[in-house]
């Protein structure tokens, strides 16, 4: 059980810098998910928690414990690897207990605990078998048997779920949060796939080009997200995006595109030049008596919904309605956009603060 | 006829088979024709047309293994009778042992030499592939290539002056020297196969160990050398091969306390006439340790075939 502190941790490989001076908090028991696109620093960070990695810079804190210079083995975190990583030299049972014979812990008191996290895990009848017969999901329960086995004060967890195919990851997702209900650890999970961390986390924490981009809950993630890449990067499909030039003071609370009003939660900070208008594609509605116009260019049926996209004078926009709302392809029509989801950026990408949103920005 | 890829016909079955089979006796017929050479009397091993059958003697090998001298009738008349049964194959030539020749000594060289330099080759090899597979070592590209660099001309090329530095050194005609000659000359082959072996272990199984609480040296101890098992021992064998077979460094540079089997054989033609079975049968005992060395590490080189093949 621990919490985990990252205070500005920076790490450079040569002239690359993978990431730049992040922080953020785990709290004890979180499920936590480090999600982000391929090279964003991610998996860096993740293994400077473990200790595959030292920081350049920065501190890690375990329980308190400033633990960034310190090797892997003296940190009691167990690890879980994409490609599982069991030895392949050994049985199923000399796996999940090899970081209990390293404790030099008595052979009985081994089998004991071997069995039991066996049985958690449903393994116990391929035990003596060796690992390399082994099914994707055996062995990625082999993998977490043998992180589970010795009651690390947390779980990292590199996209454990990515070696397996799409039927068992849905399944093997459900285990894990169970198993992490169960065990009530800390666990740090690193993921691309944002339905994955949508689904999992307790907590995410988006990173892009070795930044944190925004930290909180999925839901805050989701409907505020504190940079533009954050609203790309979240959702399917992303966030609209409108660009505009225009100006918001403080208190304002709406904008102008092409010449119509769309009301916007009241401004708590200012901006002007170009700026970019967020909403996501359910709180786009078709209303004909709206002023903002779009033309229908097409729609994608997906059974209860349906995703409709529109062109207007600020880019595309995508739309999602009821899939019994009657669409024309080729038909002009007015948008509404729900002024309480609204979120407004600067020209920097970052997030406007407003009434709406200024409770749950958190930036790295 | 129908045709399948994985499983071939009858016929080819057939044809592949007599073809394994025939080229496996054309590359056996030399190897036959020596260690047969080894049990066949002097006149026997000389006669024309070969003989191909021919009654089975030990001669040779009494020869091998000890030295003689030709007596006067009367001198041997007055030893009595001969006890066992290599005296009485001595004196069937009016000879008698003086006690035993020197190819005992040289084999022990042989075997010492050879496994010596195996060893530390092979032992040097693991660790310095290690560093370059898994460290960041300063100019590492340079240095493999360096290493990789002996290798391009024969060894025998530096044989003056290694002849010279070893007189200088006190290393002719010593095992250290050679142990140390063969080690230098089998250490690049040794850490080019062994890297190779060793890039393709994942990383993530010494991250495993060292996250359940090993340090390096354990990881590097209890992961890596049981995975590369097939590698080393394959490169064992090349390095004993080289070793043990090796014949021009050895009969410049070793005369008496050191010199091996290889530059020993040849010399027992000379010892009492042309001695062919002894010759021949100093040879088949020579090729006995590699073929049981092989043996013993056989199932690992089969192992060796399939490395790489497994998802990673």
């Amino acid at each position: 059980m621990a919490q985990i502190v990252i205070k500005n941790i920076r790490k450079e490989f040569g002239a690359f810098t993978a990431v730049q001076s992040s922080s953020f908090t785990i709290e004890d028991g979180e499920f936590f998910m480090l999600l982000g696109p391929s090279g964003c620093g991610k998996t860096t960070t993740l293994r400077m928690i473990a200790g595959l990695e030292l920081p350049t810079s920065g501190e890690i804190y375990i329980n308190g414990e400033e633990v960034s210079q310190k090797p892997a083995s003296q940190r009691d975190i167990a690890f879980v690897f994409q490609m599982f990583a069991l030895y392949p030299h050994m049985n199923v049972r000399r796996n999940i207990s090899y970081p209990l014979i390293s404790q030099g812990m008595p052979r009985d008191q081994v089998r004991a605990k071997v069995a039991e996290v066996a049985q958690i895990l449903g393994i116990t009848d391929i035990l003596d078998k060796p690992v390399g017969g082994l099914s994707g999901g055996d062995r990625q329960r082999v993998a977490l048997g043998r992180a589970i086995v010795r009651d690390p004060a947390c779980f990292l967890m590199d996209e454990p779920l990515g070696a397996l195919d799409a039927e068992f990851r849905e399944r093997m997702a459900g285990e894990l949060r169970a198993l992490h209900d169960r065990m009530g650890a800390t666990t740090v999970y690193v993921t691309h796939d944002q339905l994955e961390a949508m689904q999992m986390g307790d907590k995410i924490v988006v990173m892009n080009h070795g930044v944190v981009e925004q930290f909180g809950r999925p839901q805050q993630i989701y409907d505020w997200p504190a940079t533009t890449f954050v609203a790309r990067f979240i959702g399917s499909p992303a966030m609209n995006l409108l660009a505009f030039d225009g100006m918001v003071g403080n208190g304002s609370d709406t904008v102008t595109l092409s010449g119509t009003q769309i009301a916007v939660p009241e401004m708590l900070s200012g901006a002007d030049g170009s700026l970019t208008l967020g909403v996501r594609p359910e709180h786009v509605h078709l209303d004909d008596a709206a002023e903002f116009r779009g033309r229908i260019v097409a729609s994608e049926y997906l059974g209860t919904t349906q995703i409709i996209t529109l062109d207007s004078a600020h880019g595309q926009i995508k739309a999602r309605t009821g899939s019994q709302t009657p669409v024309r392809i080729g038909d002009t029509t007015g948008l509404r956009f729900d002024r309480r989801s609204i979120t407004l950026f600067a020209a920097n990408g970052h997030a406007l603060i407003s009434t709406a949103n200024q409770k749950v920005l958190n930036h790295g | 006829m129908s045709f399948s890829i994985t499983e071939p016909s009858n016929r080819q079955k057939w044809i592949a088979g007599i073809l394994v089979i025939g080229y496996a006796i054309l590359t056996l017929i030399p190897l036959i024709w020596i260690i047969a050479t080894g049990f066949k009397t002097p006149s026997d091993a000389i006669a024309y047309p070969p003989k191909l059958l021919f009654t089975p003697s030990l001669e040779g090998y009494v020869n091998l293994f000890t030295s003689r001298t030709r007596l006067a009738p009367e001198d041997l008349a007055a030893l009595g009778d001969p006890t066992t049964w290599y005296d009485k194959i001595v004196r069937s030539y009016d000879m008698v042992i003086t006690g035993p020749s020197r190819y005992g000594e040289r084999f022990m060289n042989s075997v010492v030499i050879g496994f010596g330099s195996t060893f530390l080759s092979v032992f040097l090899g693991t660790i310095a592939a290690y560093a370059f597979s898994r460290f960041k070592v300063p100019l590492k590209d340079d240095l493999l290539f360096f290493i990789l660099s002996t290798r391009m001309m024969p060894p025998i090329a530096v044989a003056i002056p290694i002849f010279l530095m070893y007189r200088e050194l006190g290393l002719s005609d010593t095992r250290l020297g050679m142990i140390l000659l063969y080690t230098a000359v089998n250490l690049s082959l040794s850490v080019w196969l062994l890297k190779g072996f060793i890039d393709e272990i994942p990383v993530e199984y010494e991250e495993a160990a060292l996250i359940d609480g090993y340090t390096r040296f354990q990881a590097f101890y209890k992961v890596v050398l049981p995975q590369a098992a097939t590698g080393i021992a394959s490169t064992a064998i090349f390095c004993l091969i080289f070793a043990w077979n090796e014949y021009a460094f050895a009969a410049l540079l070793t005369s008496g306390t050191a010199q091996t089997a290889p530059p020993f054989i040849p010399t027992i033609i000379g010892a009492g006439g042309k001695d062919w079975p002894a010759v021949a049968a100093g040879a088949t005992l020579f090729l006995v340790p590699i073929m049981v060395f092989t043996i013993l590490l056989r199932k690992h080189l089969l192992r060796g075939i399939t490395f790489g093949a497994v998802r990673k």
